[in-house]
């Protein structure tokens, strides 16, 4: 369709034996359906991004975020299934996509040796600005994402943020139609992403399309206007982040205990739809839905100090991706994709 | 082929030339070795191995030999090195020219290789080598010389795709010194066991040696080993040219 940048239909990719440890290894996960060294990372994925918004990609490790990205950035071939970027094939016309992506992967896609503004000038010439246009550009570049003082030092002496950011600013060298941002603050700290995140606000503003993957809720909760959720090499849900925050349950309040002993009665005692609550006997803790935010709190403190209990801590928080997960797919299956294997097929 | 294809492989090779800039110690530690090489199998180790004549107007060509042979591995770290880190991945997300990577690597290789040649003469001659060659057949020499070391190059970068690991580019280090000694280079077949002279003969390092010390006019040349100095490296070419370029087209999977 002519208003989608980004078109998935059926995409499927096995990765085999030595091919696929050595994607894996890449993705630090494990094969998780089981047969030896055989990985579904693609198994009939469907995906539409409209022109002009962020959106979000949310999985754990191992799910095919990866691989998504590196399909649709004509890295890696698909086995089968149709896949259009900006209206183009990316087997039969890489090179028509290849003018209209930028790419920030997981790990930095730079040059080590040579300085920050070396970089940029060379992938400014391989995008054929030529040498002046480069130049300018490289310089404007730096200057917008503050590595203007460093350009001149080898990459290899950066920090993870200033890597990062030149790495975002290398895949803007000729302001892509669309972007595509692999875990692009997995590893950084809070500045770090902070610093990230504004960056990809700017450019949506500049009318660029990015898809963004990530394995944290709150970050596609900030950035994207849509998200799938992925598992397993397919798309299980998607939608506006708050539509499916509200899937999960949105909010939930945790009380950790002193005596885990207490759990059972406390469980009665609070204000809480008992139902939902879960308990975690190993942390003291328990933990359950809340429509609204101050009076579940409140009633909470108030009952804990009623019954004479004794709470250790208690917190809102937003719902985890573990909690997405278990909710969506039926297999508590966070951030680590380990114990995949023994779950069967929930969706 | 992508009309870009000139540009391309230029802004590949001043990559190149910016990491010589970066690691000018580098740069020396590699004309230097060979440099050692000469002296020590000059002076230290070698001392005639049944070779008529002078001695060092054997060494002389024979070191330019295995210097070139010795080119593989430099090829082959640098192609593992790259491989290995994610500016590949930038690369081959641009709309760049398909082959202008390896010819970056390759025209970087081949000019490191050239200056190495004139280093290496020209400490030859200082050491007291005296090719009796005209002008042709001195290029010539070198031509043969610069023809194995690009064969080499296409070995050394089907290698690195193929191996594509660190570990293994250090047994190939480890493996081209008794394959560089199983030549000519340093002594004649004729003082070696019958086997292993024979072993030795069909090296196709010791065909360039033994061409370009007949071009040089010197000991140990036999006239008529020019064209087998032209097939080898074209045979091994014609193998592994396109094995290479195919592997790194197909890097996608």
């Amino acid at each position: 369709m002519a208003d989608a940048a980004i078109t998935v239909e059926d995409a499927h990719k096995t990765y085999g034996g030595k091919e696929g440890r050595k994607a894996e290894g890449a993705q630090g996960a494990e094969g998780g359906d089981g047969s030896k060294g055989v990985k579904k990372a693609l198994d009939g994925l469907d995906l539409r991004v409209a022109r002009g918004t962020v959106h979000g990609v949310l999985g754990p490790n191992g799910a095919g975020k990866t691989t998504l990205v590196r399909v649709l950035s004509t890295l890696l071939r698909p086995d089968s299934g149709r896949v259009e970027v900006a209206g183009y094939d990316v087997l039969s016309e890489a090179r028509a996509v290849r003018l209209r992506i930028g790419l920030l992967g997981q790990h930095a896609a730079l040059d080590e040796e040579l300085g920050g503004r070396q970089n940029l000038e060379m992938f400014g010439r391989l995008h054929h600005l030529g040498g002046r246009q480069a130049r300018v550009r490289a310089d404007e570049l730096l200057e917008r994402f503050d590595l203007a003082e460093t350009g001149r030092k080898p990459v290899r002496s950066y920090s993870g943020g200033m890597r990062r950011r030149l790495d975002l600013a290398a895949s803007l060298v000729t302001a892509p139609e669309i972007l595509f941002l692999d875990e692009p603050t997995t590893g950084l700290d809070p500045r770090g992403r902070a610093e990230v995140w504004s960056a990809v606000r700017s450019l949506v503003g500049g009318g660029t399309t990015v898809l963004l993957t990530t394995q944290y809720l709150e970050e596609a909760d900030q950035l994207a206007d849509r998200v799938s959720v992925v598992d397993r090499g397919r798309v299980i849900a998607d939608g506006t982040p708050d539509e499916l925050k509200s899937r999960t349950g949105g909010d939930r309040i945790d009380v950790v205990l002193r005596d885990a002993g207490q759990l059972g009665a406390a469980v009665a005692l609070l204000p809480l739809p008992a139902a939902d609550v879960r308990v975690d006997t190993d942390r003291r803790l328990l933990s359950a839905p809340v429509t609204d935010r101050m009076t579940a709190l409140s009633g909470v403190v108030r009952a804990l100090e009623e019954g004479g209990i004794d709470a250790e801590d208690v917190a809102l928080r937003r719902p985890t991706l573990d909690e997405v997960f278990l909710h969506l797919t039926g297999h508590g299956d966070g951030a680590d994709a380990g114990d995949r294997a023994n779950v069967k097929e929930a969706v | 082929m992508s009309a870009y294809a000139l540009t391309d492989s230029w802004t590949m090779t001043r990559r190149e030339l910016a990491h010589w800039a970066r690691q000018p110690v580098q740069v020396v530690v590699s004309l230097v070795f060979p440099v050692m090489l000469l002296l020590m199998f000059g002076y230290l180790i070698g001392g005639g191995r049944a070779v008529e004549g002078d001695y060092v107007d054997y060494l002389v060509p024979g070191m330019l030999a295995l210097t070139m042979a010795f080119g593989l591995e430099g090829t082959m770290l640098a192609v593992t090195q790259d491989l290995n880190k994610g500016v590949i991945d930038r690369f081959r997300s641009m709309p760049m020219a398909d082959g202008a990577v390896l010819v970056g690597r390759s025209a970087a290789d081949m000019l490191q290789s050239t200056i190495g040649l004139v280093v290496l003469i020209g400490v030859g001659l200082g050491l007291g080598w005296r090719p009796h060659a005209g002008p042709g057949q001195f290029l010539g020499a070198v031509g043969l010389l610069l023809l194995f070391r690009f064969a080499m190059l296409w070995v050394g970068i089907q290698l690195a795709l193929v191996a594509g690991r660190p570990e293994m580019v250090q047994a190939v280090q480890i493996l081209v010194w008794p394959v560089g000694f199983l030549s000519n280079a340093l002594a004649t077949p004729a003082a070696m066991p019958g086997w292993l002279g024979v072993v030795v003969q069909w090296n196709p390092m010791s065909q360039t040696a033994t061409a370009v010390r007949d071009l040089f006019g010197g000991p140990g040349g036999e006239s008529g080993h020019v064209w087998a100095a032209v097939v080898w490296p074209v045979g091994l070419l014609v193998v592994f040219f396109p094995l290479a370029v195919r592997r790194f087209r197909g890097l996608g999977g």
